[in-house]
């Protein structure tokens, strides 16, 4: 093993078919389906409790399914037990071994596979390495900080080059900076070796910025999965629309596959209603506000968040939105302005709830 | 100067330990010690030497026998107790009986335990009756129960006890996430007891045993209830020594003794620090 070259393994693919998983009457799955492609990372996004972590365990093997089957590559691995199912775990608490140093951690998957001392050293030293960590080597994890304990964490799963890396909230309990920069890491090091990923998440900016592919999940079933720009996008469903970026909700009527909002006609999207009442999703950058006197709503709140600036506005007939302006506009809006609102999409999804 | 008055103030709350330290740990020790040295206000060190004669050398091997033989049963059963109590279901009715009465029974010491033990297991216990009249057997033999095997009977029903209250909190201390951890990494159930919660465990695990040796070893109240004849232990012993002043014709010799007492607790107790100093490197 060279000590220069990051040895990296051809990703498999994982597939989850079917899994149900129950306890004591809570459905934590409830017939989940997912395909991860080799070599990619994908975010599994949703609510606490719609059962991203059990849908995790059930893949690292740390729980078993009521019913479905879990596949590595051409391999049901459904019930293989977790110590012989090659994966590498990231947990959401900190997991490192106290009795052990850094390195002594990173080695413990090398030395129950009977790696030599020195390969099993030179490995470790280039995985932490890998994570920014070699100077803390001789650490116990005591002496290392929460972020330094999850990089560890994952120098420590991915030294014994596991055929799938599931990450499990690894990033929640610390501070927004050290999180936006390991997460940057994760997905670094993940390019790198090549291995394919499942990240758990309930942190939507997480989920999007570092994924290939985004699945929300909701009640232990998956909503949508797709790559996080069409998620945004192109939602399939209300759910997604609600939980991912903010969404107006505006009641409209469809007709001919053409729903009229805010005194426009647009097209409505494959699976919305078709015809009858609906509920449009519209987010806030497609509508526009622009002052004018003789606009029919009225600007109730400003705030400015950096790049843009959210205005909340109400309209004539009483709903209120939230759309979003650039800073030149902003600057001329004030509370009780009044305005017109404009909405500016090709075309919409109109759900019925 | 008031700074200094303040920094100063939540040492002055240690005053009334450190005046009870003084009165009942520090000066008995100094009395013990010196009067270990002396005879009739004369130094000597004939009292030193009589440690060296047979009957105080049997006692205290004796006592060390009892002190390491209960020491070791009360923290095998009691740890695989706590172990039981910890895998079957955290907070429940289960954990929450067996600790209540753990805490308990631990403190059931002295003439009420001996005497329930008599009541059983004596001459005409209920136990030696029952399995007399039904099986034919003599349990009561030639009175063990009075003599060393006794002893160590006793005692385990309260070392065994106090192993599960001092040594819950080490089991509770082991995540499931270590366990997990090492099965995600490929280790089987063997190999993440070997590699992870054994040398995790074990300084909880030994030194628990010291204390509980430590704690049978200045045990008095039990034996001294359970023993009317003979001196088969040390404090025993001391008693014999206190009451009687012609003991081996020395009269400061129940000093000694204690002096004797004294120093192997303080061995047992400079090792359970040790092992206390090896595990506070890696646990906060
Ligand atoms: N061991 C268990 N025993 C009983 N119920 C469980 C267990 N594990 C999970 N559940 C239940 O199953 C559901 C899904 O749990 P899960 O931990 O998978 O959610 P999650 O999506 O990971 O949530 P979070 O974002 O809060 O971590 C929840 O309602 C939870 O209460
Ligand atoms: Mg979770």
């Amino acid at each position: 093993m060279s000590a220069s070259a990051l040895e990296t393994r051809e990703g498999v693919e994982v597939r989850l078919e079917g899994l149900h998983r129950e306890f004591s009457g809570v459905r934590a799955l409830d017939g989940l389906d997912l395909t991860l492609r080799p070599g990619e990372l994908v975010a599994l996004l949703g609510p606490s409790g719609c059962g991203k972590t059990t849908a995790l365990r059930l893949v690292a093997g740390l729980d078993d399914p009521d019913s479905g089957r879990v596949v590595v590559g051409d391999r049901d691995v459904t019930h293989v037990p977790a110590n012989r199912r090659d994966m590498g775990m990231v947990f959401q608490a900190y997991s490192l071994f106290p009795h052990l140093t850094a390195q002594q951690n990173v080695e413990f998957g090398l030395k129950l596979r009977r790696v030599d001392r020195s390969k099993r050293a030179g490995r470790a030293r280039q995985m932490l390495e890998l994570v920014g960590l070699a100077s803390q080597a001789d650490r116990f994890a005591s002496q290392l900080s929460g972020g330094q304990q999850q990089r560890v964490a994952l120098a420590r799963a991915l030294a014994i080059q596991p055929a799938v890396l599931l990450l499990d909230e690894p990033l929640s309990a610390l501070d927004a900076k050290v999180r936006a920069q390991l997460r940057d890491e994760i997905r670094r090091v993940q390019l790198e070796v090549g291995t394919t990923t499942l990240f758990v998440t309930h942190d939507q900016e997480e989920a999007l910025s570092i994924s290939d592919r985004v699945g929300v999940m909701n009640q232990g079933r998956l909503e949508q999965l797709a790559p996080p720009e069409e998620l945004y996008t192109a939602p399939s469903t209300a759910f997604v629309a609600a939980f991912v970026g903010l969404m107006n909700r505006i009641p409209c009527r469809v007709e001919a596959g053409r729903a009229s909002v805010l005194g426009a006609t647009v097209r409505v999207t494959d699976r919305s209603v078709t015809s009858g009442e609906g509920i449009a999703m519209v987010r806030p950058e497609q509508l526009v506000v622009e002052a004018s006197d003789a606009g029919s709503a009225e600007v109730l709140q400003v705030s400015f968040l950096g790049s843009v600036t959210h205005v909340r506005v109400r309209t004539a007939d009483g709903h209120e939105l939230l759309s979003q302006a650039n800073g030149a506009e902003a600057a001329r809006l004030t509370v009780h302005t009044p305005v017109r609102v404009r909405l500016v999409a090709d075309q919409l999804l109109v759900s019925s709830d | 100067m008031i700074k200094a008055a303040r920094r100063a103030l939540p040492s002055l709350g240690m005053v009334p330990f450190l005046g009870y330290l003084t009165v009942f740990l520090f000066i008995p020790t100094v009395i013990v010690v010196v009067g270990a040295f002396q005879d009739d206000g004369r130094p000597t060190l004939d009292n030193v030497r009589a440690l060296g004669s047979g009957p105080v050398l049997h006692a205290l091997r004796q006592s060390l026998v009892v002190s390491a033989s209960t020491a070791v049963i009360g923290a095998v059963v009691g740890g695989l107790l706590a172990y039981a109590v910890v895998t079957c279901k955290p907070d429940g009715a289960v954990r929450r009986a067996v600790t209540s009465a753990c805490g308990v029974l631990a403190q059931f010491g002295g003439v009420m335990l001996a005497f329930a033990f008599i009541a059983t297991l004596g001459f005409s216990g209920a136990v030696t009756t029952l399995v007399k009249d039904s099986v034919g057997v003599n349990l009561y033999g030639s009175g063990w129960l009075f003599d060393v095997p006794g002893i160590i009977l006793v005692y385990s029903y309260f070392q065994i006890p106090l192993m599960v209250i001092v040594f819950l909190p080490a089991l509770d201390g082991i995540k499931v996430q270590w366990r997990e951890a090492a099965e995600n990494l490929g280790a089987s159930t063997w190999q993440y007891w070997r590699q992870v919660a054994g040398p995790l465990l074990l300084p909880a695990f030994l030194g628990s045993t010291l204390l509980l040796f430590a704690n049978a070893f200045a045990s008095y109240a039990t034996a001294a209830a359970l023993v009317s004849q003979g001196n088969p232990i040390l404090p025993l012993f001391i008693r014999s020594a206190l009451t009687s002043e012609i003991l081996l014709g020395r009269a400061n010799l129940g000093y000694a003794l204690a002096l004797e007492m004294i120093v192997v607790v303080a061995i047992v107790m400079t090792g359970y620090a040790l092992l206390v100093r090896r595990t506070s490197r890696w646990l906060r």
